[in-house]
């Protein structure tokens, strides 16, 4: 239903739906690929120790999202004119497929040399040794880690290990609609808005087929914001226990949960599966959306929006939260050339590859200081909001196997949404199944 | 009655004959290895070989990157206590045994399509074809856009007349059906193919004899015309109930994951799917479709079993 963001957590493609056929038919390959592939790599291969290639390189770049193609063709045509003996083909698979063929591809010892890789899935592909470590490559660029976002670099470091230079950030805020606000009589939002102030706002906005808020199910937008901010735990900071089940997390909850059944501002569970509230937002259909920095892009595109939407700082709870996803490029364990790879991926976290990001619009660069060009690519909007939140985010929730949890809470969260279940009762549910799921994940290294 | 000697000299000749004709049939038989070889190879390694491994690894604990371990059959003592598998079975089961509602719509569409001397048959035929040859996902997303709730066409029209129509692929009483209606729509073509081409078989004159006895239209169409339609009939029917308890593309994208309808309309292959391919839990994704693999073979077992009381071959 909702979307997530389309760069750097999941985004449901429809474009690219595997059909059952395929779906049953990759089951064979997969089994045989894993069949094929018994040894882990070893993790400790040392850029140095390799021996220099001499002829022409290609190496392959995957990536899943089609609308960063124009950065990352630039990108890319500056490594090259710099390093001509190497160069880079890049493998596009769609979000959905994307999982799938990565896990399939780097079983079988054949993924993509350099590749995009999201926290969600981060940790299971740095604990089962499918990605090279970078810290000592990191260690001998001289490359300052404090350039990039903490909560970004936080999330691609494993035990001691970097695994990854960060490639992007996104922060969540609040999208309002100027021109309801106005005819409602109401003062636009600002910093200083709690949560009192934003059901207010969205009770008097509520009026004939305009909706006051749009309560979406979509966990970074919505509850991965309001959880923290009311001092609960998605996901405990050793990962190792849920905290669905706290009060403060069901607080968080609430929050979306009263919206659409108690106090009846937002549009039901139903309609916002059957028609994107994103839509619904940029049609003028509600007045407020809890939205990325990544959906800029797509408000942009509508006139309607383009002129009478506009996004402020996210509300506060108890304390000042936001969650902050991000993507890093990682280098395959096994590729045949990691001295190349490892040169491409420096490019791709250097200052000028992040200004090409920015100027694009699609993304906040993760490397402090070059976010004025994102901020200045769509005047019209003060995306600068977004750029100031990142003081206080935190990182994306995540365990070592986080799709295993994660889409059984988004999925079961329905029956809390569309009112069949009290809140509490469905948080409890999941904590007990996300707590089963974690028990059976291997313990992190220290 | 003279009695015909067999001479050496025949018996030579015949058993040389039939040397020839045994060296011939070798030769034959090797190209005809040599000719089918490759194929024989595919299915061996792309389906045969992958369907014991499957088998095998519905018994381990499965690793996100191919590791496993044997576990014994505790992936099948989890199956058959999973509330989501058994309510996906039964959604499964449901949804095909509406999906087998387009076997007598295809007959009835065919048997109208089949008049002597209609008019621009081969229109029709495409038209109902037309879903057939379509992509899934388009058909998916067109009809999504049909069944929506605030702005679809369907709504928009029931509420013309003051009826408020549900959302029909989100409100969990209406996914599945909804869904199975678009699963009706898109297999009549292909079905009523195959009718038309069963019901040009069937000789002229036993039409044109029951006529002379007086018996009208719908006479015919019962005892002519289904009778010596049931093998196509038998072979459509199975063909549709594999099919639909295969179900996954219309689900995945009319419904799709955070859809309030999901465990309502969620077939056993998508559960499969979502074990399998999201959760990285393959030895359990495995059993599921052992579990499936089951099902079809017995619903399968069972439809030529009750085919000798309906089906006449002549």
């Amino acid at each position: 239903m909702t979307q997530h963001k389309p760069t750097t957590s999941d985004r449901q493609s429809e474009w690219a739906q595997p059909s059952r056929r395929k779906v049953l038919a990759s089951i064979p390959a997969a089994l045989l690929m894993g069949a094929a592939a018994c040894s882990k790599s070893s993790s400790s291969s040392s850029i140095a120790s390799e021996k220099k290639q001499s002829g022409p390189v290609t190496l392959t770049y995957g990536l899943w999202d089609d609308t960063q193609m124009p950065a990352m063709k630039k990108i890319i045509a500056e490594f090259e004119k710099a390093n001509p003996k190497i160069t880079i083909r890049t493998a596009v698979t769609p979000w959905d497929s994307y999982w799938t063929k990565l896990q399939t591809a780097a079983t079988g010892g054949s993924a993509p040399d350099v590749f995009w890789m999201t926290l969600a899935y981060a940790q299971l592909y740095e604990s089962n040794g499918v990605l090279m470590p970078l810290t000592k490559p990191v260690a001998s660029a001289k490359i300052d880690m404090s350039q990039y976002d903490p909560a970004i670099v936080k999330g691609y470091t494993w035990g001691n290990d970097i695994y990854a230079l960060p490639k992007d950030i996104d922060s969540i805020a609040l999208w309002y609609n100027k021109k309801l606000f106005a005819e409602a009589n109401l003062k636009a939002p600002d910093n200083s808005w709690g949560w009192s102030d934003v059901l207010a706002a969205a009770q008097r906005l509520t009026k004939g087929d305009v909706h006051g808020i749009a309560a979406t199910l979509s966990d970074q937008q919505t509850y991965y914001n309001t959880i923290p901010q009311a001092g609960g735990q998605v996901i405990s900071d050793d990962g190792r226990k849920s905290g669905y089940d706290s009060p403060a997390a069901i607080a968080g909850l609430e929050f979306w949960t009263d919206m659409i059944n108690k106090y009846h501002v937002s549009p039901s569970l139903q309609q916002m599966t059957d028609t994107d509230p994103q839509q619904m937002f940029g049609a003028g259909k509600i007045g407020m959306y809890y939205g990325g920095s990544w959906e800029s892009v797509a408000l942009k595109a509508i006139p309607y929006a383009l002129k009478n939407v506009d996004v402020v700082p996210i509300p506060q709870g108890k304390t000042r939260k936001t969650v902050s996803n991000g993507l890093g490029n990682v280098i395959f364990a096994k590729t045949k050339y990691p001295r190349e790879a490892w040169a491409f991926v420096q490019f791709l976290g250097s200052k000028r590859a992040a200004e090409i990001q920015a100027e694009s619009g699609a993304v906040i660069p993760a490397t402090k200081g070059t976010e004025s060009a994102w901020v200045k690519s769509t005047p019209q909007f003060n995306l600068q909001t977004f750029v100031d939140e990142l003081q206080y985010n935190y990182g994306f929730p995540v365990s070592i196997n986080t799709p295993a949890w994660r889409d059984y809470a988004t999925q079961h969260f329905t029956d809390a949404w569309t009112g069949k279940k009290p809140t509490a009762d469905v948080a409890r549910a999941i904590a007990k199944q996300m707590n089963s799921s974690l028990a059976k994940e291997p313990k992190r290294p220290s | 009655m003279v009695a015909v000697t067999e001479t050496p000299e025949r018996q030579q000749t015949r058993r040389s004959v039939r040397r020839r004709g045994s060296a011939r049939k070798r030769i034959e038989a090797r190209w005809a290895w040599i000719l089918i070889a490759p194929s024989l190879i595919g299915l061996g390694v792309f389906s045969i070989w992958p369907i014991f491994r499957t088998l095998y690894y519905s018994f381990t604990l499965w690793g996100p990157f191919g590791g496993h371990t044997w576990n014994g059959l505790s992936n099948y003592k989890t199956l058959f206590s999973d509330s989501e598998v058994l309510r996906s079975l039964r959604n499964t089961i449901v949804f095909a045994a509406l999906s087998l509602l387009s076997v007598p719509i295809g007959i009835v569409v065919s048997a109208l399509l089949n008049r002597q001397g209609l008019k621009g048959l081969s229109i029709y035929r495409t038209i109902y074809f037309i879903p057939v040859i379509t992509l899934p996902a388009a058909v998916a997303l067109m009809w999504r856009f049909v069944y929506n709730g605030d702005y679809g066409p369907i709504n928009q029209v029931l509420g013309a007349v003051g009826i408020n129509g549900p959302h029909w692929t989100s409100d969990p009483s209406t996914a599945l059906y909804s869904v199975a209606v678009v699963a009706i729509w898109s297999s009549i073509g292909y079905n009523m193919v195959l009718f038309l081409a069963g019901m040009q078989t069937i000789p002229r004159q036993f039409y044109e004899a029951a006529e002379i006895d007086g018996a009208g239209r719908i006479r015919q169409f019962f005892q002519i015309t289904l009778p010596l339609l049931s093998p196509t009939i038998f072979f459509v029917t199975v063909i549709s109930v594999i099919n639909a308890l295969q179900a996954f593309d219309l689900i995945y994208v009319m419904i799709g994951k955070n859809n309030p309808a999901l465990a309502d309309s969620e077939t056993i292959v998508y559960l499969f799917y979502e074990k399998g391919f999201i959760q990285s839990n393959g030895g359990y994704a495995a059993a599921i479709a052992f579990l499936l693999l089951g099902i079809i073979i017995v619903f399968t077992a069972g439809q030529f079993w009750l085919q000798r009381r309906w089906v006449h071959y002549d």
